[in-house]
């Protein structure tokens, strides 16, 4: 049987025993009951939640009482739960004796519920018609013994009722037996009625017979009947029901309606209790019921009392707020909040102080995809109550100083032409739980609208949100607009689309007031805080403008133009070298080179570790980093989990690791080109970039052609490495846990591995395919310090920041048949990947581009038979124009 | 095409969904007065934006992208429909257009499968009545101060959905497609007015369901699980269960896993075209999806393939020609139960 709540609840043959928590139905228990009554839904919750908390897998409800509105009281109750994740987490039991609670009750729940009942007491034609909705509804359903004649209460009338109501549903309509749950009726025992004896032992019979005869169906039943007769002894009761439990699972049953807080433990149950227990349940000795009332009279009093874990509430009490926002716990915070207020000569301090640093802390799991939005509403409306205890002394606070800020207005629009507002609606629940008042336009709202309502309403801030793209262009055209109007009015951007750098770059250019992107809805809460106070709002203003500023100039890349050399003049002064057989040494392998296949074990003495702790913004060189005074401890832990994911990594296959790599003899062509010849034809022409940035006197402008001769046989070398074949598993693994950590060391270990490819494979084409370097022998730090002669460029990086090279490169090496690809940005794939030329000559370093001119723009797009705009877009950081 | 042949035709081939429509839209740059069209050009309120209705405004349009699509090799092409419900043409004032907007849209859509279906025999084109799943949820409230508010209940919206359905129907779609769900209620009251409707009909069409995961926590928007959602919903006897929107194609993958593995059903995927850029922008390009997409055709995750927002007929030929000589992904035989 598959049931769900916001998760799955799989039950089979396999599975332990379910229980069904009891507690939030009317009809056992008098505290709920007059919580609902009261109309005290927050306190009837929390019994929901104690049932969550103390084991319950599916939680039961039922409103039946005559001085209720049951319907009204079932829908309530169930849309508050739905609002309550920790609680909602699990199935429900929509649980009446009246089908029109129940039909109202399905209507409420997303998952897959159960029914708890039909039957075929009001005959078969209304049974069926339950059934069939139950099935349209989505749930599984729990059929009473009882048929036209009344409950069954013997062996024999239970396994008829059973069978015929399990015929009916699984031969005449189809009904799935799995989703079938028999409840075959649990009778109170020690009654002192002898027709009593036998009702747990024909319970049990009957569950036998249920779970052999009738394929799939389950067996339930509401075990707190068989103790009715004694009521107000719990420790006797307990008894009653573990022992109960014990040989009613014995006998096959699946779930039982119990108060899983208070469940004794079989084997916990005296020994002398439980053989009078298991008398009466088991009719085993005439005098049963005597026995156990005699006992019973000797232990009156004294309960299980419940166990749920408060340890945190011995916790200081900033702590205990932190633990109850994150939490969203709200029965202690008034109490905490209280506590608290003395440590602080102001209650705004307080707030925030310890409930935003909480609220902080909220926000930055749920930015991390560690909390969910409903929770972040939950903890929100945390806030909110401790607020409101506090707001009393706030008031005496206001008018003893003037210094205390009210909360301040916040409209809020879906921009027009765009209908979503989810989103919206999320942050105006969250910032209204921080006490702000929500002006909310809702959705397709025209800018003249959002304008005149933001005056007449004199609002603090105006939020703008939207999730479709042409919603940016619009958030631009209100921005002008408020401009235009010359409005005082910091401005909220949001919404799927909505980013940090189209913001910057877009809408905060158009108003010369305060425009912000907000992130997510947590992070609304202390954005709207500062621009909503006058004062803060002053600094903020600076803050965002430079921060953007910055952002937008970084984004367009649009440095202040340089003076440069003319392509001509930058040709001029070009790296002259020498060529003599010192320097050209011919390749003991010629050609593309058969694809390699690189052991891990081998690769993992070639990794460079430095970029590795960069990647987890920890700053130094491995190894002092890992004795580092402020990193190295943090440091320290990475290093190990890297280590043991390696040891992982290579034995058990996690990775593979492969390259390609050829050499070809090579001419300088005219200035700037390198070709590439095999068998006397042309094979490939590189094309490389000329610096054009004046020099000082004797340095030259250099180009990656200028290492390879003009007038003699040269050669130049490629190379494709990848590292990050196979990764998707592991990492859809770690994703599937939820564990951020380990995807991110996964993929930053593969970069390592294909960087330690690249090097790997450098020093074999040195030392054997190209062989200039036989005698070389350097340790792996030298190789780090690229100590030895010749080097390896890649397109994508200074040198030859031309993409567009990266093609030539596939195609002369076959990339694609190792398992490389490149995509239409030219990102090679896997992403752990590394390809470059090899250039052997003594000479040749690394060096940087820099900006180049135009001309040399439309020479280069000339020379590679592209049109302008397109070099343009391929170039466009290295631009001086 | 009758039900029983579109489950045979799912048996022996991998399907291929078409992709986006409102991105093709969008690339008509279309002002308020071409959404207005003729009929509607002294219509009292703001229409632009309204892409549903196109199928009235501008019907040669949206036949056109259909054709697009169907020319790049989809054999599903989705009706122009997402928002044609009766709660979702309120924010337009248009309530009472929505059975002619949806037999309308039906019906390009059907007139355009049609000519490719006559042309190419051996490769029928089936139409998907799209059933967006509302501006409004069933199981979250949209005031914190009052949680167990709801701005629609179970009732109206199933009467919306039902609405709908029946004006898809007379339009003549194959198949009923509720998408993009992220309130897996809203989808139930879907499935419960469609199978009403199927009674009332005395005949059924297959149905399509499709959910949304929102972000990296992997729920629903309403915070069930992938595996609460597939349990929640299949209590119908559907053709097929999937994932779209929100997420690119890599990472839904591990969600579609989980289908995958637990589902009775066929499953199908319309990922979009990567995640936006910080211009809202889709920028994965049909050769980068082609590459994810041919891995879930070589783990055989899907029965159903297409694109979601960003994706273009471009993307929707690579895809078909990936599928091409696939064998489908076998489906229903396991039954839940002998997997728990």
């Amino acid at each position: 049987m598959f049931l769900s709540g916001l998760e799955p609840l799989n039950i089979s043959a396999a599975s332990n025993f379910v229980n069904v928590g009891e507690r939030t139905n009317v009809t056992g228990s008098r505290k709920f009951l007059r919580l609902i009554q009261e109309d005290k839904y927050d306190e009837a919750l929390e019994i929901a939640r104690d049932q969550v908390e103390g084991g319950a897998q599916i939680l039961d409800v039922n409103m039946d009482e005559g001085m209720l509105d049951g319907k009204a009281a079932m829908v309530k109750f169930l849309n508050l739960i739905a609002s309550e994740p920790d609680i909602a987490r699990i199935p429900i039991m929509i649980d009446s004796s009246k089908w029109e609670i129940i039909e109202a009750g399905l209507k409420c729940v997303q998952g897959k519920s159960v029914v708890n009942s039909i039957s075929l007491k009001g005959g078969e034609d209304e049974f069926k018609r339950q059934a069939n909705l139950v099935r349209r509804y989505g749930a599984a359903v729990i059929v009473m013994a009882f048929d036209e004649a009344g409950q069954a209460d013997t062996y024999q009338r239970r396994i008829e009722i059973c069978e015929r109501s399990y015929r009916i549903l699984v031969d005449e309509l189809g009904f799935p037996a799995e989703d079938i749950i028999f409840d075959p009726n649990i009778f109170p025992v020690a009654t002192g009625i002898e027709e009593h004896r036998r009702n747990a032992l024909e319970f049990f019979e009957a569950t036998q017979w249920i779970k052999e005869n009738l394929s799939g169906a389950k067996v339930s039943g509401g075990v707190s009947n068989v103790s009715f007769s004694f009521r107000g002894n719990q420790l006797v009761r307990e008894a009653m029901h573990a022992a109960f439990l014990y040989h009613g699972i014995q006998h096959g049953m699946d779930m039982g309606i119990v108060n899983p807080t208070m469940l004794e433990v079989y084997e916990e149950v005296p020994k002398d209790l439980l053989e009078r227990v298991e008398d009466v349940l088991l009719d085993r000795r005439e005098d049963s019921t005597e026995r156990l009332l005699e006992f019973a009279e000797t232990v009156k009093g004294s309960a299980k009392s419940k166990v749920k874990d408060l340890s945190w509430r011995e916790t200081p009490v900033e702590k205990r707020i932190e633990h109850a926002l994150v939490k969203g716990i709200v029965d202690y915070i008034e109490a905490d909040v209280e506590e608290a207020r003395p440590n602080f000569d102001k209650v705004l301090a307080l707030i925030e102080g310890p409930l935003m640093d909480g609220m902080n802390v909220v926000g930055g799991l749920f930015g991390s995809g560690k909390m969910f939005l409903p929770q972040v509403v939950k903890s929100a409306r945390v806030m909110k109550k401790a607020v409101a205890y506090l707001e009393p002394y706030l008031e005496a606070e206001k008018a003893a100083s003037s210094e205390v800020q009210k909360k301040g207005k916040i409209l809020l629009a879906t921009v027009k032409g765009d209908v979503h507002d989810i989103g919206k609606n999320i942050v105006g629940v969250v910032l209204a739980c921080n006490n702000f008042d929500i002006v909310d336009l809702g959705v397709m709202v025209p800018l003249q609208k959002i304008i005149e309502t933001a005056k007449r309403e004199e609002v603090d801030v105006i939020g703008l949100s939207g999730l479709i793209t042409p919603s940016l262009d619009e958030m631009i055209e209100v921005a002008k607009e408020m401009e235009r109007q010359k409005l005082d009015l910091p401005l909220m951007i949001g919404g799927a689309t909505t980013s940090r750098a189209h913001t910057a770059v877009k809408i905060f250019p158009e108003y010369s007031n305060i425009v912000v992107h907000v992130n997510d809805a947590s992070r609304s809460v202390p954005i709207a805080q500062t621009l909503a106070n006058k004062k803060t709002r002053a600094d903020y203003h600076q803050q965002v403008k430079d921060e953007y500023l910055k952002l937008r100039e970084s984004y367009l890349n649009r440095a202040r133009q340089k003076e440069l050399l003319s392509l001509e003049e930058a040709r001029a002064n070009r790296l002259k070298l020498n060529f003599s057989n010192q320097e050209i040494f011919t390749p003991k392998s010629l050609g593309r080179q058969e694809p390699l296949n690189f052991d891990l074990k081998l690769l993992r003495n070639y990794i460079d570790w430095t970029p590795f702790f960069q990647t987890w913004q920890l700053h130094g060189k491995y190894p002092k980093i890992l004795k580092d005074e402020v990193v190295g401890e943090e440091a320290t832990k990475l290093f190990e989990d890297a280590q043991e994911m390696l040891n992982k990594i290579c034995s058990e296959n996690w990775l593979e690791a492969k390259g390609v790599f050829g050499i070809w003899p090579a001419m300088r062509k005219d200035l700037d080109d390198i070709e590439l010849f095999e068998e006397g034809k042309t094979k490939a022409v590189f094309q490389t970039l000329r610096q054009q940035s004046k020099k000082a006197k004797s340095a030259a402008n250099r180009a990656l052609a200028d290492y390879i001769a003009n007038d003699q046989q040269d050669y130049v070398g490629c190379f494709a490495v990848c590292a990050g074949l196979g990764i998707e598993g592991k990492l859809a693994e770690f994703e599937a846990n939820h564990d951020d950590y380990s995807a991110i060391l996964l993929k930053a270990l593969a970069d390592r591995f294909a960087e330690a490819a690249a090097e790997y494979l450098h020093e074999k084409v040195r030392c054997e395919y190209w062989g200039y370097a036989s005698d070389e022998n350097f340790e792996n730090p030298d190789l780090i310090a690229e100590k030895y002669r010749g080097i390896r460029p890649a397109p994508g990086y200074p040198a030859c920041p031309d993409h567009l090279e990266k093609t030539t490169i596939f195609k002369l090496l076959d990339a694609e048949s190792i398992g490389m690809s490149l995509t239409e940005s030219l990102a090679m794939n896997p992403a752990a990947s590394v390809s470059g030329y090899y250039f052997a000559h003594p000479e040749a370093k690394y060096f940087g581009l820099g900006k180049i001119g135009k001309d040399q723009v439309e020479d280069y797009a000339k020379r590679r038979g592209i049109n302008t705009e397109e070099a343009e877009k391929w170039l466009r950081p290295n631009l001086n124009y | 095409m009758t039900k029983e042949a579109i489950f045979k035709l799912l048996q022996e081939r991998v399907l291929v969904l078409d992709g986006a429509m409102g991105t093709m839209i969008q690339r008509h740059k279309l002002t308020e007065e071409d959404y207005r069209g003729k009929r509607f050009a002294n219509y009292p309120h703001d229409l632009k934006g309204n892409n549903d209705l196109l199928s009235l405004s501008q019907p040669e349009i949206i036949k056109d992208i259909h054709r697009e699509y169907l020319a790049a090799g989809a054999d599903i092409i989705e009706t122009n429909t997402f928002n044609s419900t009766r709660v979702s043409m309120a924010d337009y004032h248009m309530e009472d257009l929505v059975p002619e907007i949806n037999e309308a849209a039906a019906r390009l859509a059907r007139e355009a499968a049609d000519e490719f279906s006559a042309k190419e025999p051996n490769k029928p084109r089936l139409v998907a009545g799209s059933m967006g799943p509302t501006n409004k949820t069933t199981s979250l409230s949209p005031d914190v101060n009052n949680p167990g508010f709801r701005a629609i209940d179970f009732d109206s919206l199933a009467a919306d959905y039902k609405e709908q359905a029946a004006a898809l129907i007379r339009g003549g779609v194959d198949i009923l497609m509720v998408e993009t769900v992220f309130d897996t209620l809203n989808a139930k009251a879907a499935l419960f007015a469609i199978q009403e409707l199927f009674d009332e009909l005395g005949r059924e069409y297959p149905i399509m369901v499709s959910g949304t995961i929102t972000d990296a926590s992997g729920r629903t928007l309403s915070g069930q699980t992938t595996e609460a959602f597939l349990t929640s919903l299949s209590h119908v006897p559907l053709l097929s269960i999937g994932l779209n929107c929100a997420l690119g194609a890599d990472q839904l993958r591990p969600y579609l896993s989980i289908l995958n593995r637990k589902a009775p059903f066929a499953t199908s995927a319309h990922p979009n075209a990567g995640l936006p850029n910080a211009f809202g922008e889709y920028d994965q390009g049909p050769e980068e999806m082609g590459l994810l997409i041919k891995e879930y055709l070589d783990q055989n995750l899907v029965n159903i393939i297409g694109g979601c927002c960003g994706t273009t007929p471009e993307h929707i030929k690579v895809i078909a020609d990936l599928v091409i000589g696939r064998k489908a992904r076998e489906f229903g035989v396991k039954s839940m139960e002998s997997q728990a």
